[in-house]
């Protein structure tokens, strides 16, 4: 009977998944505000079953009764996060709720299966993030002088990267951690908020000649830290970013083309510079002729990947925990070892729907300050997926990044929150706009 | 907030952005999909991967047959449900097919994913999945053929040693014998007596690809090859004058058992395996090009081979003394060789120059016998020319038909080969090498023989090829 289930679940949840997935790109195309809810109904649905069998496959192979508890508080703080969200923001943009919802929900449960105490901690920060975040919009409709401060962004932002990197700690090579009193922080989190405010703020303003010579310093400066510390993935990061921003802002090409080719340079020259970065490329090109020592991450995320194929082994019938750092580089491998790879392409294509959302809000605000804002979290966001998943896959040598929501890691999970509650205030802001346009066209 | 004058091009540039970004996403999750439908079973039957294991609790492993359906190894599970892995033909397969339990070796290990993963049909193993039924592993068909299998291992007997048979054109392995063997039904039963190996007889040892030897005379292929090649033109006019004693100054070396071969050209010293001749040979040879030439011959290097083997070595340098080159020459010195080294050189020159890498594995098929893999023959590229090797087949063509190799004298099919008397130790018998390939004009088999201490490589060795070669052409 419980294999029965077992089985049955697997199956179940992948169907879900892809249903789930459908829902969130037919949206897309809908039109009418009823039928958007009703898809959006329906996905909750399917996230609470999901979650609910995970849950309960995971109970039943392991039968430790405190699985059953943690799915309890989770669904608590689900249903309270959906629910309460709805009250305070009438105009908030369900379709990324959900989104975050369900990308949690896989995020914990892989990371209960993976180990309990990590993932009780991250449900506990993700709470407390998801409370805090949730004064964010309420900030942006109020708070009119955010884009009066460039300087305060910049400054700051460079300012954490620079402790960063002279007091950070190392790990896996890249200088991303700061040790505080036992808690230890991840600044650059916050920092790729702050950096997109402070680009925002100064193409605003202007993006004359002299304006995009001082903001492209500026954001030369947040790059360079970035490097030093050999956070080369995260440099990556602010720089396409960067080089997007400018982009849409000044609509011109020479500056995309000319970006992308001293990219191309600083590339080269970071690959001669670096002996890492060598060994990555090398272990990305050619993992098998030295399995036991450079191409060891990568060749495991691959047979977890490979020996779970297209349905997955099973929740806790693979061996995941066998990837080095598996709950944060390597989550989406897990996903795929265990629950599928048509269940990892589903996650991947979420991701993906979140970032069009993001897109389809940025073109929607009128103000450039706003505009600005919401793509370049955007696309902040999907580079992240995209060097974490490309890197997993070996679509692209590894990067050593995480996936939002879903890995394990406190600022990460922060800084997360704090950007889809920006985005989600520009989208309330717009939303509570054209229903006044609408109150005023129906009075005259 | 006011509302500044929006660049007209940004949303139409938001737009193009994000196309460009799905773009690359889709690319990515395509190429997801084709690892997961095209590679990822390459991929994972890798020693690295500790998941296969897991396959265990699903799967019932399949079987290993031999080209013509013997039953090598299968998996049988008693009423209780405990599985049992069994070899039908105890000994015989023992180091090829290798064992599992104790670990894995040979085509156990080799294979270990495709006989854990199973291809029945997916409504099957839906089914079984729900009821809880494991599911029938794929059986791996290999390239071994049973009769000569068992005439390589009878011929034998019970002498050390080892014989490896091979098509030379394809690289397929028909037969591989090491001796003394162990029975890999009992092998947990006799783990301990087998490992500390009290009588030093190393029985889990695949002599075939792990046994390195003195070549001895066989080593006169490529001794002969520089000499060709350093002599395209005149080699026909060398001459050598055997009393069966050559003298160096302070240097002495021996024909085989002091036979005096009289007066000697290149293709009578290399028939009758002077070692004079050779030894003067020797000291001609360019050392560094000679070097080079055993290098190429996959000396010191890593060979085509996915069954553990040991490196066979050269250590000759550009500074070897007069000892050293008359040693190395004829194939005695520090020169170290596994016979299946041997067999791939002699199969290169069968070839055509050729090599085949060498395979054990022709498919895989499901439990219903539908095939689910084939394994092709592949080049693993030239070793030596064309001419060259037309050149030394007629040179091992002669050894048969006026030399050593009289063993191999028939009417059925003309062979060829070299046999070889190795010495190791002063005092014991020579180690018997013959290896050789039929028929010589087009080759379709190779084989290498080695019998530890069997003195004389024309008595002992080439009569164990004769055999292969009559069971082989007589099928
Ligand atoms: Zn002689």
């Amino acid at each position: 009977m419980t294999t029965l289930i077992l089985e049955g679940s697997k199956y179940l949840m992948i169907f879900l998944m892809i249903y789930y997935a459908y829902l969130n790109f037919r949206f897309f195309g809908e039109k009418y505000d009823f039928r958007k809810l009703k898809l959006c109904r329906k996905q909750n649905g399917a996230m609470f079953l999901i979650h609910f069998l995970g849950f309960l496959s995971l109970y039943l192979s392991r039968g430790e009764e405190k699985i059953l508890v943690f799915y309890g508080a989770q669904v608590l703080f689900f249903a309270f996060y959906l629910g309460l969200s709805r009250v305070f923001y009438r105009n908030i943009s369900r379709l990324l709720l959900n989104n975050v919802c369900l990308l949690l929900s896989v995020g914990f449960l892989m990371l209960a299966r993976l180990d309990m105490e990590k993932a009780v901690r991250q449900f506990v920060i993700a709470a407390a993030a998801a409370v805090i975040s949730w004064i964010i919009p309420f900030i942006i409709d109020r708070v009119w002088q955010l884009s009066r401060i460039p300087w305060i962004y910049g400054g700051a932002g460079l300012a954490l990267l620079l402790t960063v990197c002279v007091a950070g700690v190392t790990s896996y090579g890249a200088k991303m951690t700061l040790e505080l009193g036992g808690i230890s922080l991840q600044p650059t989190e916050f920092v790729k908020i702050s950096y997109v405010f402070f680009v925002a703020t100064m193409f605003y303003r202007s993006t004359d000649f002299r304006s995009v010579a001082v903001t492209t310093a500026m954001a030369a400066a947040h790059v360079l830290v970035l490097v030093l510390s050999k956070d080369l993935g995260n440099g990556l990061i602010f720089f396409l970013t960067y080089l997007f921003m400018l982009f849409v802002a000044t609509g011109k090409w020479l500056y995309l083309t000319a970006g992308l080719g001293a990219g191309c340079l600083a590339s080269a020259g970071a690959y001669a510079l670096f002996p890492h970065v060598q060994t990555r490329v090398a272990a990305w090109l050619d993992p098998w002729s030295d399995v036991a020592n450079k191409g060891y991450q990568i060749a495991q995320s691959l047979f977890a990947m490979g020996t779970g194929g297209w349905m997955g082994m099973g929740l806790d019938q693979g061996l995941p925990g066998k990837i080095p750092v598996v709950e944060k580089d390597f989550m989406i491998s897990a996903i795929g070892e265990e629950l599928g790879g048509l269940f990892a392409i589903c996650l991947i294509l979420i991701c993906l729907g979140c970032f069009l959302q993001f897109m389809m809000i940025a073109t929607r605000m009128q103000a450039m300050f706003y505009k600005l804002i919401a793509f370049g979290l955007g696309c902040e966001y999907i580079i992240q997926v995209f060097l974490t998943v490309g890197g997993a896959v070996k679509f692209i040598p590894l990067t050593g990044m995480t996936l939002p929501l879903v890995s394990y890691g406190g600022s990460s999970m922060v800084g997360t929150f704090i950007l889809f509650s920006v985005i989600q205030g520009l989208y309330i802001l717009k939303r509570n706009e054209e229903e006044d346009d609408e109150e005023n066209e129906s009075q005259s | 907030m006011k509302k500044t004058n929006p660049n007209p091009n940004a949303n139409r540039n938001i737009l193009r952005l994000a196309y460009v970004v799905s773009g690359v996403f889709v690319c990515m999750l395509l190429y997801l999909g084709y690892f997961l439908q095209f590679e990822s079973g390459g991929v994972i039957n890798n020693a690295y991967n500790p998941r296969v294991d897991l396959l265990s609790e699903r799967v019932v492993r399949g079987e290993i047959q031999s080209s013509d359906g013997q039953i090598l190894a299968r998996t049988v599970t008693s009423e209780d449900g405990t599985e049992r892995r069994e070899y039908p033909f105890g000994s015989l397969y023992a180091h090829v097919v290798g064992y599992t339990g104790k670990g894995r070796t040979g085509l156990e290990s080799l294979n270990n994913f495709y006989l854990l993963t199973s291809h029945v049909n997916l409504a099957e193993q839906v089914f079984n999945q729900f009821s809880g039924i494991k599911n029938l592993g794929d059986n791996v068909v290999t390239t071994l053929d049973s009769n000569l299998q068992q005439t390589a291992y009878d011929l034998l007997g019970d002498r050390r040693g080892a014989v490896v048979a091979m098509e030379p054109d394809t690289g397929k392995i028909l037969a591989m014998v090491s001796k003394p063997d162990y029975d890999p039904n009992t092998i947990a039963e006799d783990w301990e007596r087998l490992t500390a190996d009290e009588e030093g007889e190393a029985r889990l040892l695949n002599r075939a690809t792990q046994g390195l030897y003195a070549p001895g005379s066989t080593f006169k292929i490529l001794t002969l090859l520089e000499y060709l090649r350093e002599h395209p033109d005149d080699w026909e006019e060398f001459h050598f004058d055997c009393d069966g004693l050559y003298e160096n100054g302070e240097y002495t070396i021996q024909c085989y058992h002091g036979e005096a071969h009289g007066s000697q050209d290149l293709m009578q010293a290399f028939a009758n395996s002077c070692n004079g001749a050779f030894a003067q040979i020797g000291l001609e040879l360019d050392k560094g090009k000679f070097r080079t030439l055993t290098e190429e011959m996959l000396y010191n290097q890593e060979l085509p081979l996915s069954l553990s083997y040991s490196r066979s070595s050269f250590s000759m340098t550009e500074d070897g003394d007069t000892w050293e080159i008359l040693q190395t020459a004829i194939g005695q010195g520090k020169t170290q060789v596994t016979p299946i080294h041997q067999l791939l050189i002699t199969a290169a020159i069968a070839n055509g120059g050729t090599l085949m890498k060498p395979y054990f594995v022709d498919h895989v098929e499901n439990a219903g016998g539908q095939e689910v893999k084939k394994f092709m023959p592949s080049s693993w590229g030239k070793l030596i020319s064309a001419e060259e090797a037309a050149s030394l087949t007629q040179f091992m063509s002669r050894v048969v038909t006026e030399g050593t190799g009289s063993a191999l004298r028939t009417d059925a099919y003309t062979a060829a080969g070299k046999t070889g008397s190795a010495e190791f130790e002063t005092g014991r018998e020579t180690h018997a090498w013959f290896t050789g390939f039929a028929p010589a004009e087009a080759p379709q088999i190779a084989v290498t023989v080695i019998v530890e201490e069997g003195g004389s490589g024309g008595k002992a060795a080439a009569p164990i090829a004769r055999g292969i070669f009559d069971a082989y052409f007589s099928e």
